[in-house]
């Protein structure tokens, strides 16, 4: 393999399908991804409403295998991996000493002694570095395993119906977070049911000389279901408004998973030591520095990553994602304010004529002039089965 | 996408199609695509002064937002009434339906610094 050139981002075997979609293209993480194919909101609305085909090869897939592995993951992760059954999946974190957030991972547990961690494509290289480095000392071995994987997902309601006729495997079998061997289209896979869009879907973890096949026998079988290739730009509001965190906007090196209201994925009662515990066990304790919050825009200025939250006129918080919501038609934003602030702010109920009432008006200072915002809670859109 | 000859340019992306001493103005085929969808878009009211190159409006789409920056100097005399309602007239079609205000010139003279198609269309290469 030749090393990557750090001036020219990286393709996925997918290129030249979203060549040929005609596919807006940008950079991201070092790897060149398609941003949109057409409209990003009708690709958004089709994933609501039917279903979208992602390309997601920009992941970063690491291997950790041997008779070690659970162990070295319960030592390097904040989850308690030992605990997860072969064929299923856990959302978790890796984290520094300090507690602080290195990346959030999807970890499969594809045998008794084989786990496979999905990384974001930005972080995998900390967090091969991190997983090596923890598991010394454990009877495991890690490796990258992202060239040799193509990630294609396919999310929607309509997705089990279009999946399910190609696949080898029936999709009942197949759990929320959970995964198998399978072909599709005649091509072995990993099969997962996971996804970042807050509705029902699938990621398909594949050779890269088999995407383009996988890619077009899903395309061509949704395609009377509605079925539409979508972004990068649909990916991120769809994951908005389901409420998941953004590595790099919600979660950082400075926040711990408490800041970030997923404390519940550190397993403080998982025995023996792992990194972090001892701040994160703090951390559980304290009062947390910060509460991230939803917020709603008042007007149709967009409150976006970085502007601050005002309350009262003073800034106590600042937005880390925010976007116009194709689904409610308004502004949404997630932030973090102080915890004075979300306790009197309310959760959208009595709470907020109360906030109005003592602290004055919550709003978002969009380039220099504050726009009212309403703070309601996470997540801004359940989809209707779940 | 489109550059058309008939227009003038600027280059934050604007386009320019003068009638008189009224200067039309809209955003380019170009600018539309690197937005993305527009959700949104303020203009400065007819009766505003604005001045060239200076910031007269916002452009909001999905994922991001832009400064409109008035191309010539002059007064608002009209803004498009349908773009409040239907701001994705802007990207199906940024050169008609989509046009965003009316300016009408002083009277000492034609707008200086504009581009041409042309000098525009090299500007993104």
């Amino acid at each position: 393999m030749t090393t990557p050139d750090p001036a020219k981002p990286r393709e996925t075997p997918l290129r030249g399908v979203h060549d040929r979609l005609g596919a807006s293209m940008t950079e991201f993480a070092g790897w060149l991804m398609p941003l949109r194919y057409r409209s990003e909101t009708a690709e958004h609305q089709a994933v609501r409403s039917a279903a979208g085909l992602f390309d997601l090869s920009h992941m970063g897939e690491i291997s950790v295998r041997g008779p070690g592995a659970a162990a070295a993951l319960d030592y390097a992760l904040v989850g308690e991996l030992s605990a997860v059954p072969p064929g299923r999946a856990r959302y978790t974190m890796i984290c520094a000493a300090d507690g602080g957030i290195l990346d959030d991972l999807i970890v499969y547990r594809l045998a008794a002694e084989e786990f496979l961690v999905v990384a974001n494509a930005a972080n995998t290289g900390v967090v091969l570095a991190a997983l090596t480095e923890r598991a010394a000392g454990h009877d495991a071995e890690v490796t990258d395993q992202t060239d040799g994987y193509a990630l294609i997902a396919i999310q929607g309601p309509a997705a089990a119906g279009i999946l399910g006729p190609l696949a080898s495997v029936p999709l009942d079998g197949v759990r929320y977070y959970a995964s198998q061997p399978a072909t599709v289209a005649g091509r072995d896979i990993l099969l997962a049911r996971t996804g970042y869009t807050g509705e029902d879907g699938f990621e398909l973890f594949t050779s890269p000389p088999d995407a383009e096949h996988i890619w077009s026998a899903l395309a061509e079988a949704g395609a009377g279901a509605g079925l539409v290739p979508a972004g990068l730009a649909a990916r991120d509001t769809l994951r908005l408004e389901a409420g998941m965190p953004l590595y790099g906007n919600e979660l950082g090196p400075a926040i711990t998973p408490f800041d970030a209201g997923l404390g519940r994925v550190v397993k403080l009662g998982k025995p023996g030591d792992f990194v972090g515990r001892d701040a994160l066990a703090a951390a559980a304790q304290a009062t947390p520095r910060r509460v991230l919050v939803g917020l709603l825009g008042g007007t149709r200025r967009v409150p976006r990553h970085g502007y601050p939250v005002l309350w009262d006129g003073q800034r106590r918080g600042e937005v880390t994602s925010g976007a116009p919501s194709p689904t409610l038609g308004v502004p949404i934003a997630m932030a973090y304010v102080e915890p004075e602030v979300a306790a009197a702010a309310g959760n959208g109920d009595a709470g907020q004529s109360d906030a109005n009432a003592a602290g004055g008006p919550l709003e978002v200072d969009v380039r220099g002039r504050a726009e009212p915002a309403q703070m309601i809670p996470l997540p801004f859109y359940r989809r209707s089965d779940s | 996408m489109t550059v058309p000859e008939n227009l003038s340019y600027t280059a934050e992306h604007e386009w320019v199609a003068i009638d008189g001493t009224v200067a039309s103005v809209g955003i380019t085929d170009y600018a539309q695509q690197a937005l993305g969808d527009v959700v949104y878009v303020s203009v400065p009211a007819a009766g505003a002064a604005v001045t060239a190159g200076e910031p007269c409006g916002e452009v909001e789409s999905t994922k991001s937002v832009s400064d409109l920056y008035a191309p010539v100097d002059g007064e608002v005399i009209e803004t498009n009434p349908d773009i409040d309602d239907d701001p994705g007239l802007v990207n199906t079609d940024p050169y008609g339906a989509g046009w965003l205000l009316r300016i009408q010139l002083p009277d000492d003279g034609d707008p200086a610094g504009l581009l041409s198609a042309e000098e525009y269309q090299a500007t993104l290469s």
